[in-house]
């Protein structure tokens, strides 16, 4: 017997033996909140307090001012070398300095930046998926501007832009929004650990700084 | 072939369901729970750094999770979602398979610690590599395989700041989320400086220093590693999504950077589908380290052209948790999500460390889900390594009943152990004393006047000791007991109320307070 099929049998004479509870997926409870009474302004500023809380930096703006609040943190960051996935919205750029090198990571494998330039870029910036209100989380599902997922890892930097539509109150919200099928990536604050004495420390093997770009409107 | 558990009474009619081999893997100590907690009683250290630790996180844990108004219903969606799980989990089970390999990955099947092993050392000399790059996991340390990877001439190196830690420090790991909780951090750099090769030898004992030091440390590492191997913290059945859930980015490294990744992870880890993850990442983070979210979660499903590593194993592991799903009682400790929380509410775990257990399975959850994953006889000391306070249970975020399943196994050891020797144990003879004596009036209030011979045991120290008997011997060797009172309840009930009987025993004879008069002698 396969190991496949003595696990499968095994685990079928399990059942057999103490019959399992009769528990339909359809009858699971679920009574935890799915909604919000929170209107989108209340959400927004929840956001950012969350954002707060776990040590990012945060800039809120209007869509008209994104460029120019782009193009000043990155230069308050000092950032001079920059990583821009594919499909990023050319418009937010547009403020860029010019003494601001764009490493563009292609759309195709033949494009993609190599690790080695990944690790010697100042920062990357990226637009999101969706953003959690409550945990204040940012999801990054890999497509148009948000990058592969290394590139948002790699650079000790990360510049993220979070526009009106994309910001939901709670988990269940995100999750109901996202095809978690694709390469996804939850970011809740910059890299942390709690590994010496439960202490929270910011700042291990990922981006040591995540600032947070707000969009309002 | 794996070793067969010995059919036991309480198992009659019941097919013998193989638990873990012995030989293999992290499952068993060297020793039972009381000798090791003995010794981990006196290291003062130990309980100091455990001690501010698991306030640490008892504090913000409780804080996280009062912000929530619905954590009950999470609590009771998450205990459903896994009771279902378990009731249907060869169909789950052949879905994730399906959709796994639909999205180009491949699933291979582990009976046991020793087949796991093996698939892994395979698939990693296959990919051409000599040393591979770990995500935390509990699973890989279950089955011991950084030691099999060795033996086979493949270096392991772990890349979670606490696991670096323990692995430096050729220690071994004390608790589920934070292995290395049971050291400080001058510790932490003593064993850095001198096992880091390239380490700085300014380094501070400032954590943020010790977190930059390990960044340093690994990043090379990080950056050329052709093979990863990872656990899971879930997998959907539906879509063959696999979700690791971490704080460093250690984890998002293994997961995108090497082309090959081997997540090893038990057949107990599935939801039937994605949605059902809004639960668990809301229960997960809360318990464990106290925050709302983790700071990073990874998803991958198969394998994504351009993103990621384009080869993907996934090993399905049993090792003895069929086993346990064939006990009606205990089979809920498969339900368990690895958060920790058991641990850093529990009193025992608190005093005695995570070493005291054996398993890398520690705390209340260890000492339900070691015994069952083993068979009860090789870890027959771990139900008893509880007061049965019931903290446990209160703080589980799936609704696990440990202290019932304590209970539980207790009498099941107790009855395994009297058919196997055919006598009944020292606790069985002292129980059916206990319950003779109990069944009298006369005989009860002989004994409990009897049980004033206590105050003389204890009279040096104000508590007993170790009492020289069968059964009180090995209960007193690791507790304090207090000395029994002057008067039993029911002799001061006798006295106060004069006219019932039987007659007082003299209440005033050894009065009140007498106890800071008796010098020693």
């Amino acid at each position: 017997m396969s190991a496949r099929e003595e696990v499968l049998a095994r685990i079928r004479a399990a059942h057999a033996a103490a019959p399992p509870p009769d528990l339909p997926y359809a009858t699971l409870a679920r009574d935890y909140r799915t909604t919000s009474e929170l209107d989108h302004e209340a959400l927004v500023e929840r956001l950012v307090d969350r954002l707060l809380d776990y040590k990012a930096l945060v800039r809120r703006c209007s869509a008209d001012e994104l460029p120019d609040v782009v193009a000043t943190a990155l230069r308050e960051r000092g950032v001079r070398r920059l990583v821009v996935p594919a499909g990023t919205e050319p418009r937010w750029l547009a403020g860029l300095a010019d003494d601001v090198e764009v490493l563009a990571d292609g759309p195709g494998p033949e494009q993609h930046l190599s690790v080695a330039a990944l690790d010697g870029a100042d920062g990357v910036f990226s637009a999101c998926a969706v953003a959690v209100a409550e945990t204040g989380t940012l999801v990054l599902d890999g497509s148009a501007g948000q990058g592969r997922r290394v590139t948002s890892l790699i650079p000790d930097y990360h510049l993220c832009v979070v526009l009106p539509g994309q910001v939901v109150a709670d988990v269940p919200q995100a999750v109901r929004a996202l095809d978690l099928t694709r390469p996804t990536t939850m970011i809740s604050g910059p890299s942390a650990t709690s590994d010496i004495e439960l202490n929270r420390v910011e700042g291990v093997h990922g981006p040591r700084t995540l600032e947070v770009v707000v969009v309002e409107g | 072939m794996t070793a067969v558990r010995p059919s036991s009474p309480v198992l009659l009619g019941m097919p013998a369901l193989p638990t873990s081999p012995r030989g293999t893997g992290h499952l068993r100590g060297d020793e039972s729970f009381p000798d090791a907690a003995r010794r981990s009683l006196t290291d003062t250290q130990l309980r100091r750094n455990l001690g501010k630790a698991t306030r640490t996180i008892r504090g913000k844990r409780a804080a996280v999770v009062a912000e929530l108004p619905d954590w009950e219903a999470l609590r009771e969606a998450g205990r459903q979602l896994k009771v279902h799980t378990m009731a249907h989990l060869p169909d789950y089970l052949v879905q994730l398979e399906e959709a796994v390999t639909a999205r180009g990955g491949v699933v291979h099947w582990a009976r046991d610690a020793e087949e796991a092993n093996r698939i892994v050392v395979d698939l990693v000399r296959a990919a051409g590599a000599d040393e591979v790059v770990k995500v935390k996991s509990m699973a890989t340390q279950e089955i011991a395989l950084n030691e099999a990877l060795e033996a086979a001439g493949i270096a392991a190196f772990e890349t979670d700041l606490a696991e670096l830690i323990v692995q430096l420090g050729h220690d071994k790991p004390s608790h589920i989320l934070v292995p290395a909780i049971h050291r400080n951090r001058a510790e932490i750099r003593e064993i850095f400086l001198r096992e880091m090769a390239d380490v700085d030898p300014e380094l501070s004992d400032e954590p943020a220093a010790l977190a930059a030091a390990a960044r340093r440390h690994l990043r090379r590492k990080f950056l050329s590693a052709k093979v990863a191997v990872s656990g899971a913290n879930f997998a959907v059945a539906e879509t063959g999504t696999l979700a690791v859930v971490e704080s460093e980015g250690n984890g998002r490294m293994c997961l995108t950077l090497p082309e090959t990744l081997i997540t090893v992870m038990g057949i107990e880890k599935l939801v039937p589908r994605a949605q059902d993850l809004e639960v668990f990442l809301q229960l997960l983070p809360r318990s464990s380290t106290g925050e709302r979210m983790n700071p990073y979660t990874s998803m991958w499903t198969g394998v994504t052209p351009g993103d990621g590593p384009q080869a993907f194993h996934l090993v399905l592991l049993d090792n003895g948790r069929t086993a346990v799903l064939s006990d009606a009682q205990g089979r809920d400790a498969l339900n368990c999500i690895r958060c920790s929380a058991c641990l850093n509410v529990c009193p025992v775990y608190e005093r005695a460390g995570g070493h005291a257990y054996g398993s890398v399975y520690p705390g209340p959850i260890g000492a339900i889900l070691s015994p069952q994953l083993t068979g009860i006889e090789d870890n027959a000391s771990l139900p008893y390594a509880s007061s049965l306070c019931g903290a446990c249970y209160d703080v589980c975020p799936v609704k696990i009943d440990i202290p019932s399943i304590l209970v539980h196994l207790r009498a099941e050891h107790t009855e395994t152990y009297a058919a196997e020797h055919r006598v009944p144990s020292a606790e069985a003879t002292a129980m059916a004393a206990a319950a003779w004596v109990m069944r009298n009036p006369t005989r009860w209030t002989l004994a409990l006047r009897s049980g004033r011979l206590g105050r003389v045991l204890g009279r040096r120290r104000g508590v007993i000791g170790e009492v020289p008997l069968p059964v009180a011997s090995q209960w007193t060797a690791t507790r304090d007991l207090s000395r029994p009172p002057q008067q039993t309840f029911r002799d001061w009930w006798a006295a106060e109320h004069a006219s019932a009987a039987p007659e007082p025993d003299g209440p005033g004879a050894d009065g009140p307070g007498a106890d800071g008069s008796e010098g020693a002698p």
